[in-house]
């Protein structure tokens, strides 16, 4: 019961930050309305017991994308008017309705894969499956490290791009 | 004695809820007062001054009279500001502050959620705090704000990251990220078998709470106070409240980490924890009386250069030991660990000032 409340809570949340990034005329708030919207998707995930994923959506998109965009944000000039409406907004509704239709129609036809657990057993930590799943046996420990790879090399680039000559 | 208090005293679940709550924010609040009083007395002693001594015995009540003054103060909002978000900006800064107090342990089994990713949770609800510092300095509209708050995100960023690779090496020595089972580890405090962990802790938490030497975000002398420059009255003193709990959390997070939270002979937990809690501020003060202010390009370089490969050694070590000598005796470890932690910074720092030489030239 009380948990349906805060999933009601929170989509409503969610859902009115969305439409504050899209609809807001001065960028910065829309990015506040975006900060709202991670943050509601995190105390959803929390609702659903996954503390973990929760907290790493406040600690990834919040403390580091977020920021990043107000960064962006404070360092554009104009900011005040600069969310401009779209010259294309009949196929941008029908794009989006299209998208809508499809995500609803996946979602309802998937099976959704579930495990029953015996009332007896204890659930193991989600912390601890998470990290078996990356890097125990038969764990996932060469696409992370292809990952980390990956994010290296766009370090090193963009330290090149924006260094001076 | 045993002073620990039941996980589920007393019995009804909203009931513990409330009752730890106000615990935690009376705790706050009445150690943010404590910390206001501390600082001037102590700074003034540092500076053969004598501080505030009027208002009460030893100007105790001091922080009491300011806030009175405060509260009747002229509420000024600038023309130019961005309203809704100069009203949210203080609160927003404020509210995450307190959120953290959340999941440390003020005594065993005081502590309002023992969360499994307790560390995790740290680390990102100090962001969101951030944030709201963040938009307080760019709600005034004022250019000296707007710098200070650029400062505040750039020092956060920099130093988010030595911070975390620091507790990594906590939660690999002790095998959790909940904070209650970080404490029940340390029969000896993590300050001694992790040395070199600690200073990279204690100096990013110094930097992540503004103090002198890295309050180059609210420079008084080069910014006017930075992000809190256009705010008057209420909203004034919610920030320097933020600030206060900031360096209250900050403390206690060194604290619950490197010293052994409520650990300690004789006396109940929460007294301990005070205790050490004070000393750490103690020692921020110290320091705040001693150092001069940080360029913003020196605490980058030392963020970049110098603490983020300081913390990744700290990692290596830790995890060399955790899993090659798991059952290493304490009496060689803690003169080991200490040893390499002076040796490794020692040659970090000459290694840094020569390169610094070979630029500048």
């Amino acid at each position: 019961m009380g948990i349906n409340i805060m999933f009601w809570i929170l989509a409503a949340m969610a859902v009115t930050g969305a439409l504050m990034v899209v609809n807001m005329r001065s960028l910065f708030r829309a990015a506040l309305g975006l900060i709202m919207c991670f943050l509601s998707i995190a105390g959803l995930f929390i609702t659903l017991s996954a503390e973990y994923l929760g907290i790493v959506q406040i600690l990834v998109y919040i403390g580091a994308i977020a920021v990043l965009i107000i960064m962006a944000v404070v360092m554009t000039r104009e900011v005040e008017h600069s969310n401009l409406a779209s010259p294309y907004k009949l196929p941008a509704i029908a794009s989006a309705l299209a998208f809508i239709g499809i995500a609803i129609w996946a979602i309802l036809n998937t099976k959704w894969p579930t495990t029953v657990i015996a009332n007896d057993m204890i659930p193991p930590l989600q912390t601890h499956s998470i990290g078996q799943l990356l890097f125990g046996q038969d764990g996932l420990v060469l696409a992370v490290e292809i990952a980390a790879l990956l994010i290296v090399v766009a370090v090193i680039g963009a330290v090149s791009v924006a260094k001076e000559k | 004695m045993d002073w620990s208090i039941s996980p589920d005293w007393p019995g009804n679940f909203w009931l513990r809820l409330i009752i730890i709550a106000v615990i935690l924010i009376a705790f706050v609040m009445s150690s943010v007062i404590m910390f206001i009083w501390m600082e001037r007395r102590v700074i003034a002693r540092i500076q053969s001054r004598l501080g505030p001594n009027r208002a009460g015995p030893f100007g105790l009540l001091q922080a009491f009279a300011d806030t009175i003054k405060i509260l009747t103060k002229e509420d000024i909002v600038p023309t130019l500001a961005d309203k809704v978000l100069f009203w949210a900006a203080p609160a927003i800064a404020f509210v995450p502050t307190l959120m953290i107090m959340a999941v440390i342990p003020l005594m065993n089994g005081l502590q309002l959620a023992d969360l499994n990713v307790g560390v995790l949770y740290i680390a990102a609800i100090s962001a969101v705090s951030a944030i709201g510092i963040f938009l307080s300095g760019i709600a005034g509209n004022n250019k000296y704000s707007l710098v200070g708050a650029i400062r505040e995100i750039a020092q956060l960023i920099s130093f988010e990251i030595p911070m975390v690779l620091a507790l990594a090496g906590l939660v690999i020595a002790c095998g959790s990220m909940s904070l209650s089972k970080i404490v029940e580890a340390q029969s000896i405090p993590f300050i001694l078998l992790q040395p070199l962990g600690f200073v990279i802790f204690m100096v990013a938490i110094l930097a992540e709470i503004n103090r002198t030497p890295f309050d180059l975000v609210e420079a008084d002398s080069e910014l006017t106070c930075g992000f809190n420059t256009e705010y008057s009255g209420m909203k004034f003193a919610l920030l320097y409240l933020t600030e206060y709990s900031e360096a209250v959390v900050g403390s206690a997070l060194i604290t619950a980490f490197f010293l052994g939270a409520w650990r300690g002979p004789i006396l109940p937990g929460i007294l301990w924890f005070t205790i050490k809690m004070f000393a750490v501020f103690m020692f921020i003060l110290w320091l705040r009386g001693t150092l001069p202010r940080l360029r913003i390009d020196q605490s980058m370089r030392l963020a970049w250069k110098g603490l983020l490969p300081l913390s990744m050694f700290n990692l290596f070590i830790v995890s060399l030991q955790t899993v090659f000598f798991p059952d290493l005796a304490l009496w060689i470890s803690i003169p080991a660990y200490i040893i390499i932690s002076v040796i490794i910074i020692i040659l970090w720092a000459m290694f840094m000032r020569k390169e610094r030489q070979s630029s500048n030239a």
